[in-house]
């Protein structure tokens, strides 16, 4: 096996057996990184000097005969919303093109101390505000399996970064399915945690009620390693909380045991399976799920009427009313881009946002600021909010009868370059199976599961609130068979 | 379709400059999202409370309001991301 194809857990073994060194492993991600990422884009910054000076740490410390943690040595991409202390930080906009992290997110902290080797900053839609890449402000990244169509989004850079063996695991952030529907689109597994699993702390903000940072990773195995790193309560988000996870090492796990599998209760949603679904994506999601089935899992029939095209509504009035007022920060005062034109203070804000921010920003603000605006306040965001509470309710019902959901992640797989770029609402609805789960808190995964042609196919896994560790086990099941 | 006043109105307020060509095109996507939110009109929800955060309460996060001390590093990188900037003072457009 090439150095580029190894999961955590057998680079990990090949570290500690001493079979290559941590320096040859990182020089071998950052030399394909120079010679393929050319054609894919999923970086934005390359911080080889930092990888390499945290490769010889680590080989010191192996060749000292120390014990190392999981992560320790493993070459690993970070999505460009998330700060890394003196590393430039855009979040994909040309507002902050120049912006220089000043700390270290929660989550590097942790990564860092475990001894991950950040091999750079992923490309990925403006404020991971996008489906599809392509409101990067710089460049759009391109799916490896196909490099006329997009990787999805927002996470673009970080899914296209792990299926094109560009690093080994990489960090997205999961607002409304900009992790698992990028993992769908490249053919990798992508994690979203219950809302406050991981520290936002160092995460720029989109909707803050919503927002979760995640690994992309190879396996499913690999996503609970690195999820359980990168997880716990931390005093700088007061949203985050403790999950179950860190104390379910005694449960059995990953093997299809008869009596686990067979008390498994597995609900399908009819409205994920209802209209608009490519038939051929329903088809391979269905006999993932089959699999479960045939092992002996019992698959009830659930429904979750608010949870398709409502959820999606919903997400659309939340979203951006929530992001309209995050994004009021980008003033040109603090840092970012500014105008050289502004004639007094006010004119100073119109020009340094209207200069920064992409067409899909701007959109968002702009609704985001006319749904909190008087008049429209009830009739938009207090509905919303509303619903928002019909939602969850619909989940907690459901999870008193079944153990995880079981539902498709996209209703088609990658779509061209271009092809939804004009007609907002289209590309919105690529998305349609994602936003419940946010809107919820719930924790998601999305795993592959087939092929069409040569385009992946992934389904998703919901868990209800913090029960990460039963959609862990509920998936390496799958992965194992 | 909501009107090219009512778009320069809220661009106002989010402080966003547009270009006539955007306001128009705003004009076009925004009422493209606003009406597909139609889909909430008919839900009943009369007697639901509003859910602004889907794990706990408000009330749980609130920490005592004491300052946490962070190291002059930080203070300084932070200052020193400010475009303009006089010593540790960070240079706005007169106000008054």
């Amino acid at each position: 096996m090439e150095l580029e194809d190894l999961t955590i857990k057998k680079a990990h073994q090949g570290l500690i057996e001493k079979e290559f060194s941590v320096t040859d492993l990182t020089k071998t991600f950052l030399e394909r990184i120079k010679k393929l990422d050319k054609d894919f884009r999923s970086f934005l910054t390359v911080t080889e000097e930092l990888a390499l000076s945290q490769s010889k740490e680590i080989d010191s410390l192996i060749s000292a005969g120390h014990e190392i943690p999981i992560l320790a040595g493993i070459p690993c991409a970070i999505k460009d919303n998330i700060l890394v202390e003196s590393v430039r930080c855009t979040a994909g906009s040309r507002i902050l093109e120049n912006y220089l992290a000043s700390y270290d997110a929660t989550c590097i902290k942790r990564l860092k101390k475990e001894g991950a080797i950040i091999l750079g900053k992923t490309n990925m839609d403006e404020f991971a505000m996008g489906s599809s890449g392509e409101n990067s402000g710089f460049f759009p990244t391109k799916n490896p399996h196909d490099l006329e169509r997009v990787p999805g989004g927002s996470s673009s850079g970080s899914a296209a970064a792990v299926a094109a063996n560009l690093a080994i695991f990489a960090l997205g952030s999961d607002t409304c399915g900009s992790i698992r529907q990028p993992a769908s689109f490249c053919g990798v597994v992508g994690f979203k945690p219950t809302y406050g699993a991981v520290s936002r702390y160092g995460l720029i903000a989109m909707a803050s009620s919503l927002d979760q940072i995640g690994p992309i990773t190879k396996t499913v195995e690999d996503a609970e390693l690195v999820f359980k790193a990168i997880s716990g309560k931390d005093l700088l988000d007061s949203t985050s909380a403790e999950s179950r996870i860190q104390n379910s090492e005694a449960t059995l796990r990953g093997v299809a045991s008869d009596s686990r599998i067979q008390n498994l209760k597995i609900g399908l949603p009819k409205e994920y399976f209802a209209k608009g679904i490519d038939p051929a994506v329903e088809k391979i999601v269905k006999s993932a799920i089959k699999k479960y089935e045939d092992l002996g899992a019992k698959i009830e029939e659930v429904g979750l009427p608010y949870s398709t095209s409502i959820s999606l509504a919903t997400y659309y009035i939340i979203m951006p009313s929530e992001a309209s007022a995050n994004l009021a920060r980008y003033d040109g005062i603090k840092y970012g881009h500014f105008t050289k034109e502004g004639k007094d203070l006010f004119d100073f804000y119109l020009k340094s946002r209207k200069e920064g921010f992409g067409q899909e920003v701007k959109r968002r603000i702009m609704l985001g600021t006319y749904a909190l605006s008087a008049g429209y306040y009830d009739a938009y965001y207090l509905r919303a909010q509303k619903v928002r509470t019909l939602i969850k309710e619909d989940f907690d019902k459901v999870f008193k009868k079944v153990d995880v959901l079981m539902t498709p992640v996209s209703p088609t797989p990658a779509f061209k370059l271009g092809e939804k770029m004009t007609d907002p609402l289209s590309m919105y609805l690529s998305d349609i199976y994602m936003g419940a789960v946010n809107l919820a808190g719930l924790p998601a995964i999305s795993i592959p599961c087939g092929k069409i042609g040569k385009l992946p196919v992934n389904f998703q896994i919901i868990g209800n609130k913090f029960e990460e560790n039963k959609i862990f086990e509920v998936g390496l099941f799958f992965e194992n068979l | 379709m909501i009107s090219k006043e009512e778009v320069k109105h809220i661009a106002k307020l989010a402080r966003l400059g547009l270009t006539p060509k955007e306001i128009e095109k705003m004009q076009k996507d925004l009422s493209l999202v606003l009406d597909y939110f139609n889909l909430l009109k008919d839900i009943d929800v009369s007697r639901v409370e509003p859910t602004s955060h889907s794990i706990s309460r408000l009330g749980s996060f609130l920490r005592e309001d004491k300052a946490i001390k962070r190291s002059p590093k930080e203070v300084q990188k932070l200052i020193e991301a400010a475009p303009e900037k006089e010593g540790r003072y960070i240079r706005v457009k007169e106000i008054l």
